[in-house]
């Protein structure tokens, strides 16, 4: 319930879609994930965005590619561990070179209850920034939106992969007794 | 020993079944995944608006349905191999959710890996692709064996209300390499300027 209220309340998850909003974001994949659960809500109810659940992250990297080729922005949110599926299609992004903005939810950080998450985890930044994509951190609310605009501008400025870790700090940590 | 295989031997040929795809292409976009498909297109002529994966293996498909949903005004026509559908899957169920009216994926099915060795695919066992895009969602379907199959699915590619899959048997055979340019950048950037997009 806690939960449901705090959604409620206009916050850093209302001024991240509005960043979307503001850089013309049309198409938005998604894998489901807690820590984007708000966002992923108001990318769904926006008329002007195609909110497209995947099976896995990867598929992301390339609706991307395609919503680029037919001229519109696209982004993907996805957790942590989804930027390892990733690490074979992005080299579409950078063979091509398409603007490819990622939202990634951090688990196996902070106050992590289950250890599985945390081999990703610990490996989201190294791994992103293996494959050439330039990656910033959220910790502060207050940091969130003008960080993912910021990452959104050079990703279609620069025709740029641009990853924006929000830490598990500002997200919660997920609660598994309630 | 493929060749020997009179069932395999009665499939279509390749080449000639990509000419026929884009015999009367209109204003078609088209997107192939890496491997032979690409080297069929190529044979049938390059062109502005062909858009080529020489890599990022199950790919195709997720990039037709972005270029779809970015351009409900154009049709948008996948072509990849089985071995390529196969790594992407689950793009199938992806896809099946969204069926833009204005995407036709197609396989060009021999059931082997052609890049590699013609080692067989998941396709020629127990993996029946039609099936899979049927429980995906997928409302019109193509299984595709002959000349008169590929003409009627070539027809609906630009008339269709709902997304399509075709499975389209081809033999297994290597018909000499022809290939496109391979620079990333220039080959979206083409695309792009082609569709008015850049």
């Amino acid at each position: 319930m806690s939960e449901q209220r705090k959604a409620e309340t206009p916050d850093w998850r209302d001024e991240i879609f509005a960043a979307l909003k503001a850089a013309e974001i049309r198409q938005v994949g998604y894998v489901p994930d807690a820590g984007h659960a708000r966002l992923i809500e108001l990318c769904r109810d926006d008329p002007e965005m195609r909110a497209v659940p995947l099976t896995t992250e990867e598929e992301g990297v390339a609706l991307a590619a395609g919503a680029w080729l037919g001229g519109q922005r696209a982004a993907l949110l996805m957790q942590s561990s989804g930027v390892g599926n990733c690490i074979n299609m992005l080299s579409l992004t950078q063979n091509c070179r398409f603007p490819m903005p990622m939202l990634i939810a951090m688990r196996g950080e902070w106050a992590e209850f289950n250890p599985w998450q945390v081999p990703m985890g610990s490996k989201t930044r190294a791994a992103l920034e293996l494959c050439d994509v330039l990656v910033y951190r959220v910790e502060r609310a207050e940091e969130a939106a003008e960080t993912v605009a910021a990452a959104l501008d050079i990703a279609f400025n620069g025709d740029l992969a641009t990853a924006v870790l929000l830490s598990q700090r500002l997200i919660g940590a997920k609660r598994w007794v309630k | 020993m493929i060749a020997n295989d009179p069932n395999l031997d009665r499939r279509l040929d390749r080449r000639a079944a990509m000419r026929t795809l884009l015999e009367n292409r209109g204003d078609l976009l088209l997107v192939t995944g890496l491997g032979s498909t690409t080297w069929d297109v190529a044979a049938a002529g390059d062109d502005d608006r062909n858009f080529y994966l020489w890599g990022a293996m199950g790919g195709a498909a997720m990039v037709g349905l972005g270029l779809a949903i970015a351009r409900p005004d154009r049709r948008v026509l996948v072509v990849t191999g089985d071995g390529e559908m196969l790594m992407g899957l689950g793009s199938l169920a992806t896809i099946g959710v969204q069926r833009p009216p204005n995407l036709a994926v197609a396989v060009f099915d021999n059931g082997r890996y052609g890049e590699t060795g013609m080692q067989a695919s998941h396709t020629a066992e127990s993996v029946e692709l039609v099936g899979v895009a049927h429980a995906c969602g997928f409302k019109e379907t193509f299984d595709i064996i002959d000349e008169t199959g590929l003409r009627d699915f070539a027809a609906q590619v630009h008339k269709a209300t709902t997304t399509l899959f075709a499975r389209i048997a081809i033999r297994a055979d290597e018909p000499p390499r022809v290939l496109p340019p391979r620079d990333g950048v220039f080959l979206k950037t083409r695309f792009r300027r082609a569709i008015d997009a850049e």
